[in-house]
């Protein structure tokens, strides 16, 4: 499933906060058409390197291309264009709380695309649906949803404009085991089915089971290894060990 | 991008070629609209996919959209040629937008309906306020009775922080407001008091304003505006993060714990506040009179020991901590009221200080009845 040419590349990547490096000398790489589960202690800084490929947090050195384009290199318009092939989805959501559920989810259609309401509305609906949701969620407000509808509609947000990229950040932190198989089940079906590549952020071991291509593990401010699961599984390096075959990873052994 | 059409008999065959992507949506959109217009006597059309480039969720979207009009109208409409990669896009985009279809037709009252709709809300909604506020004041005095009762329940840190933030902070604003208008009106006196060679009696009246009525009014819309809305933005951010929640599961009551220093603390500032400010008020009044009115400061005192009435001093005195409660809690009713939305926390802000501010002025009212009925 995975070609064989970087959809985003990371090279080299310093960044710290107030002197000290959190990410030191990072190399990734995230191919078209896989799911990539970026996995790491807490505070390890995998929302950091997320944030720095997305451009919302500064980096001291190295270089980030995404889709073969250095994003420090282009001007304000080529940026928008670029931002509109991705999507994110933030950890809390981020909905916007005075929007309804629909409005939220046209909110880049809105401001990128000139469509006819008609369309935004049946695109929008189409979307909600597509995230497993029913049309009755779309007058909603987010302080109205639950956590797991939350993350369903951000996620609808985040595909708004058909991105080829979504970064996820903890998709499925804060639901519970069935409603995070489902969810996960979600990224896999909307990721064939739009040919999305994803980059996840997790410390979902079932998540990584279940739909990963790809696991690259971050540790002491690198990337120490990156691989499909049976190498997560076979390796010796002690984190990885006490990360995959801990007591908690064994139970999700099959 | 485009769809061609070739017409055999009752046969209609679309072609799509090119990208069907959300940039190009608009334009798609219309292409759509006119073919499914001008053919309308087609009985059985395929729309032939070989010729697409790329295809995403709008593009699929609009195909479905066709294929759906035709079928509405009785015809039959088929997709061929379509790829393995797409296969999965068309399908998804068949299975939605189909129970929402009828129930998208939202009521859409006239605008006389929904003016008389907005005001039985606006009066329901003054009638709940109300409501929730004598709710507050009932909370409060039971807490209040549970803390005389048992006085080491009182936070007494929590209420001088309070006490510092709303009085003793609000001090230098509060003398500067209240210096300028005690001078503004005796300016304005002085100016038409002349006419009539009455300028003496500017004094008398600039003392009786400020002490009964000015003096007291401008300190709370300032501790409306300063604390009252604090007070709104803090309670209001609190119940939003589930904080009032959290206290309460943990057997504290929110009213205790966070309304009752708040209010204590306001009810004690605003006199010692209004104290200052009518002080301010007689001393900015003094000065304009001794350098825009001639009046040595000697006379100015002397006459200003003539005018002071002390019931006057009483009047305005006896409104301030009434006064204070209503602030307080109006802006504590407020911030309860918040939910989840950072909009509504701007709307209770904004509701906080209006509200106490009308209401202030209104217990004013009341109180000049009240007064000039028992002769102070």
């Amino acid at each position: 499933m995975a070609g064989n040419q970087p959809i985003i590349s990371v090279r080299d990547v310093i960044v710290g906060f107030n002197g000290t490096s959190v990410l030191n000398r990072v190399d990734l790489d995230v191919f078209r058409g896989e799911i990539l589960g970026f996995v790491g202690g807490s505070g390890a800084g995998k929302s950091v390197l997320m944030r720095t490929i997305i451009g919302l947090i500064p980096r001291q050195a190295g270089s980030i291309e995404v889709f073969g384009t250095d994003l420090s290199a282009v001007d304000e318009e080529q940026r928008r264009k670029i931002e509109q092939r991705w999507g994110v989805l933030f950890q809390h959501g981020a909905l916007f709380s005075s929007l309804t559920a629909l409005q939220n989810i046209q909110f880049p259609m809105r401001e990128y695309l000139h469509l006819s309401p008609r369309l935004m509305d049946e695109i929008a609906l189409a979307k909600l649906e597509m995230v497993g949701l029913k049309a009755d969620v779309r007058k909603k407000y987010p302080s109205e949803l639950s956590g797991g509808m939350i993350k369903r509609v951000a996620l609808a947000r985040a595909l708004a404009l058909d991105p080829e990229i979504v970064f996820l950040d903890e998709p499925t932190s804060g639901l519970d085991p069935i409603g995070a198989a489902e969810f996960d089940e979600l990224i896999h079906t909307l990721q064939q089915t739009l040919g999305l590549s994803v980059f996840m952020v997790t410390h979902d071991l079932d998540s990584l089971h279940a739909i990963c291509s790809r696991i690259a593990v971050l540790s002491e401010g690198r990337v120490i290894t990156a691989g499909p699961i049976e190498a997560m599984l076979a390796s010796e390096h002690p984190w990885l060990k006490s990360y995959f075959r801990g007591k908690r990873g064994r139970l999700v052994r099959h | 991008m485009s769809l061609t059409a070739t017409v055999k008999g009752e046969r209609l065959g679309l072609a799509a070629t090119g990208a069907w992507t959300a940039e190009r949506a608009t334009e798609l959109e219309k292409i759509v609209d006119d073919m499914a217009a001008r053919y309308g006597a087609a009985r059985s059309i395929d729309i032939d996919l070989s010729g697409l480039e790329r295809l995403d969720t709008f593009g699929a979207w609009l195909i479905e959209r066709l294929s759906r009009t035709f079928v509405a109208r009785g015809s039959t409409a088929r997709i061929v040629n379509l790829s393995d990669k797409d296969r999965g896009l068309i399908e998804e985009v068949r299975r939605v937008n189909r129970a929402s279809d009828q129930s998208k037709a939202d009521f859409q009252p006239n605008a006389i309906v929904s003016g008389l709709d907005q005001i039985g809300r606006g009066m329901a909604e003054i009638g709940r306020s109300l409501v929730l506020l004598a709710h507050l004041l009932g909370a409060l005095t039971v807490v209040v009775l549970r803390t005389i009762a048992h006085p080491s329940r009182l936070r007494l840190t929590s209420t001088v922080h309070h006490l510092e933030k709303v009085g003793l902070n609000a001090v230098p604003i509060i003398v500067l407001s209240t210096l300028l208008i005690g001078a503004i009106l005796a300016q304005q006196g002085i100016f038409r008091f002349r006419e009539f060679g009455a300028d003496a009696y500017v004094v008398d009246m600039v003392t009786v304003l400020v002490l009964r009525e000015i003096g007291v009014l401008i300190v709370c819309v300032m501790v409306a505006g300063r604390s009252g809305s604090a007070y709104t933005a803090e309670l209001g951010s609190m119940k939003m993060r589930e904080e009032t929640d959290a206290l309460r599961t943990m057997g504290l009551d929110p009213v205790e714990v966070l309304v009752l220093p708040r209010i204590i603390a306001i009810v004690i500032a605003v006199p010692l506040l209004t104290f200052i400010g009518v002080i301010a008020a007689l001393y900015g009044a003094g000065l304009v009179c001794w350098l825009y009115g001639e009046m040595s400061p000697t006379v100015y005192l002397e006459r200003l020991r003539g005018a002071i009435w002390p019931p006057s001093f009483a009047v305005g005195m006896i409104k301030a901590p009434f006064m204070a409660l209503v602030i307080g809690l109006v802006a504590c009713v407020e911030g309860f009221a918040v939910d989840g939305s950072a909009a509504s926390l701007g709307m209770k802000t904004t509701a906080s200080v209006v509200k106490s501010i009308f209401l202030v002025i209104v217990l004013d009212g009341f109180f000049a009845m009240f007064f000039a009925t028992i002769g102070m």
